[in-house]
């Protein structure tokens, strides 16, 4: 890989500015995707989290240990098809109950964790940023409250605190603080069997032995393989995802994608058009009388 | 201390330039004027919400929700005010690149007039970020979100404050009687104007870039991958629309200060503009024609949404233009105000359907400002207008440079 910045360690000033913008664009072409750390200087591979909703049976263990990790309220509405509860500024994680054709589903929502995350994008202080472990973690000290990582998510997930005067930006962070200590995250540990914690590449592949082994219990794809260019969180379902609460309309390429064009040409207008102005300036004064310069 | 005595005292004596700020900080004329008497209260009340916005988040204040997280804040103030600052960088293109020299006796107010755009909306971001003493760190490098459009704006506009300061800056070492410091700044005019164009045209569409990731929340009539040029090129109209506005309410309010020469004048520079206005908008109406051709979203114009675009698109696209064309044909400077007021209408309304209306749309509870929200707003116009006038009176924006000036 020729260009390959550490941005982290890069120290700049105002005069390599325009550089830094020139390199937004150059990594955005040729960096192999966001916030992906150096392939060649370590193996850490993503960490992912395989949900089943064959298995799962709504007991929401894994709601009220996220709860307890995260020191928030313990839930405790009740679980009712039709209605959506939603993830918020004290609940990272929820299961929600849907009838479908196959019967009653339950299904968990929460961070995504996208391979290419929108958020961590759009964050101009990286404090929305994407671990070489896999989650996409919130980092207070950095980030000025913008909000644009929740216009960008796709799947709606950060959360923001309204009525603070502090506000912090609440999202699953995959137990984050977990993982590098060689734990697995709180919610796949009270959980056990619907929702399984491992590398990405071994949770991909055990999705497919499931789907392969059992065709009649599934439905046949796997969300989060593609969508959005490839998520953590990967899921499994009897029924058509569509019935689920699943966004089945978003693109399957990654969301940084639709902003890398613009940031392509930053550098291009920063370097052609001063020259180009200049020009037109020096061609059409010499058409008028001599006035008083540069007034 | 008595007028004869600092004006004396201006010319060498450097303590006193403090005694002269000190002096013009005092208000002129009356104080009970109509504007004095709506705009005070309305300021003194955003004052008392920003408190409250600071005490108890923004929550407090606003109908902000997880899913709408950007309001009217952002969709008006920043995304809308900076469409309209655009006048200074297309009339110091036209002054200073182009050497239309016809258009030269209203650069100093539009150059203020967006350089205070810039200060106050961009500014009234402030009151928007959750965690605003963070607002340093893209710049300080903790971190440098390159891979951000946001990033990319908000250096933009940091610098481009500064542009326009320096591209200012001679009016102010004229009010303060200081050559030297004035000869050298306007030395880098130039240099300022270049460098701000360029800013200009990668922030206008910055911020239409800013919604490209927001692929599946904006209506598909307005989500397109050419919003930052359809935004880069509806500045353009919003700008010199906005120049015209204000340059007529100026005109009237700030008579006495108009020289014999540039009054004459404004007749022609008004049917200038509205030709240049109606050129661009015919441009921007033909790109939006193929933007919504190649979207192939026919079905979705007989719907509200599609209704609604209509509106905006013949109603305050196409309808302006026309009265553009005319104006400027019949020289009529009212067509040209009634003209230059549409186009501003329309493109509050095309901003803020992206930002805002078509922003979620399909969303079971919508944003609407709360009364709050829309008096911070004001009380964020009106000051910057009270700045305006402030300045306006004291500096020679409107009125000719002094005598030594022109003999630099």
């Amino acid at each position: 890989m020729i260009i390959n910045l550490n941005i982290k360690t890069m120290s700049l000033d105002r005069r390599n500015f325009i550089k830094t913008i020139g390199f937004a664009g150059l990594t955005l072409a040729v960096g192999k995707g966001f916030g992906s750390p150096n392939p060649n200087e370590d193996d850490t591979e993503f960490h992912a989290m395989l949900f089943d909703s064959t298995i799962c049976i709504g007991c929401r263990s894994c709601e009220n240990a996220c709860a307890k990790a995260h020191d928030f309220p313990e839930p405790d509405d009740e679980l009712k098809a039709g209605v959506i509860r939603k993830t918020n500024e004290t609940r990272r994680g929820v299961i929600n109950k849907y009838d479908t054709s196959k019967g009653e589903l339950f299904v968990r929502n929460q961070c995504m964790h996208c391979n290419e995350p929108a958020c961590a994008a759009a964050c101009l202080t990286q404090a929305m940023y994407k671990t070489r472990e896999g989650p996409v973690i919130w980092r207070e000290d950095k980030c000025m409250g913008c909000r644009y990582c929740m216009v960008s998510c796709p799947f709606d997930v950060p959360k923001f605190e309204y009525h603070s005067a502090n506000p912090k930006i609440q999202k699953c962070d995959m137990c984050y603080d977990r993982i590098i200590k060689g734990e697995i995250p709180a919610c796949a540990e009270a959980c056990g069997d619907a929702l399984i914690f491992g590398t990405r590449r071994e949770l991909l592949a055990e999705a497919h032995k499931r789907i392969a082994e059992n065709p009649k219990d599934y439905n046949g794809k796997i969300y989060g393989e593609d969508v959005a260019g490839g998520t953590g969180l990967l899921y499994l379902a009897s029924a058509d995802f569509d019935e689920l609460g699943f966004n089945t309309k978003l693109q399957n390429s990654s969301y940084p994608e639709l902003s890398k064009g613009f940031l392509f040409s930053v550098p291009s207008i920063f370097v052609l058009l001063p020259p180009l102005l200049l020009g037109i300036r020096e061609a059409t004064k010499n058409n008028l009388p001599k006035e008083e310069e540069n007034e | 201390m008595s007028n004869p005595a600092y004006v004396v005292a201006k010319e060498n004596d450097n303590r006193s330039i403090w005694r002269f700020i000190f002096n013009e900080l005092k208000p002129k004329g009356k104080w009970l004027t109509p504007f004095n008497i709506i705009s005070i209260p309305i300021i003194l009340l955003g004052l008392a919400l920003i408190v409250i916005r600071f005490w108890k988040g923004i929550g407090s204040i606003t109908n902000l929700t997880q899913e709408i997280p950007w309001g009217l804040w952002i969709g008006f103030d920043v995304v809308t005010g900076v469409a309209f600052a655009g006048g200074a960088y297309v009339l110091t293109f036209m002054v200073y690149i182009l050497n239309l020299k016809k258009y030269h006796s209203i650069v100093r107010i539009t150059v203020l007039n967006g350089f205070l755009a810039y200060v106050f909306y961009a500014g009234a971001l402030l009151l928007d970020l959750g965690r605003p003493w963070n607002v340093v760190n893209p710049i300080i490098g903790n971190n440098f979100g390159t891979s951000s459009v946001l990033f990319l704006v908000a250096w933009h506009f940091m610098l481009y404050m500064i542009a326009e300061l320096i591209e200012f800056s001679p009016t102010i070492a004229e009010w303060l009687g200081a050559r030297r410091a004035r000869k050298i700044l306007s030395g880098m005019t130039i240099g300022a104007v270049i460098f701000g164009i360029t800013l200009s045209t990668l922030h206008q569409s910055g911020l239409g870039a800013l919604y490209l990731m927001a692929k599946d929340k904006i209506h598909p009539l307005w989500y397109s991958e050419f919003i930052p040029v359809l935004f880069l090129v509806s500045s353009i109209f919003a700008g010199l629309s906005m120049v015209i506005f204000e340059g007529s309410i100026s005109h009237k309010v700030f008579f006495s200060k108009i020289s014999e020469k540039n009054h004459k004048a404004q007749k022609g520079i008004l049917t200038g503009l509205s030709k240049i206005c109606a050129g661009a908008m015919f441009a921007y109406f033909f790109l939006q024609l193929l933007v919504f051709i190649h979207g192939k979203h026919w079905d979705l114009l007989n719907s509200p949404m599609g209704y609604w675009f209509l509106v905006e698109m013949f109603g305050f696209v196409l309808l302006p233009m026309l009265l553009f064309v005319y104006s400027y044909r019949k020289s009529n400077i009212l067509m040209v105000r009634v003209a230059a007021i549409l186009t501003m209408l329309g493109i509050i309304i095309n901003r803020l359907n992206v930002t805002v209306i078509g922003f979620r749309w399909d969303a079971p509870v919508h944003y609407f400002p709360s009364w709050m929200e829309i008096v911070v707003t004001l009380a964020v116009i009106f000051t910057e207008i009270w700045i305006f006038r402030w300045i306006i009176n004291r500096m020679p924006v409107l009125n000719d440079p002094p005598s030594w000036a022109k003999e630099d």
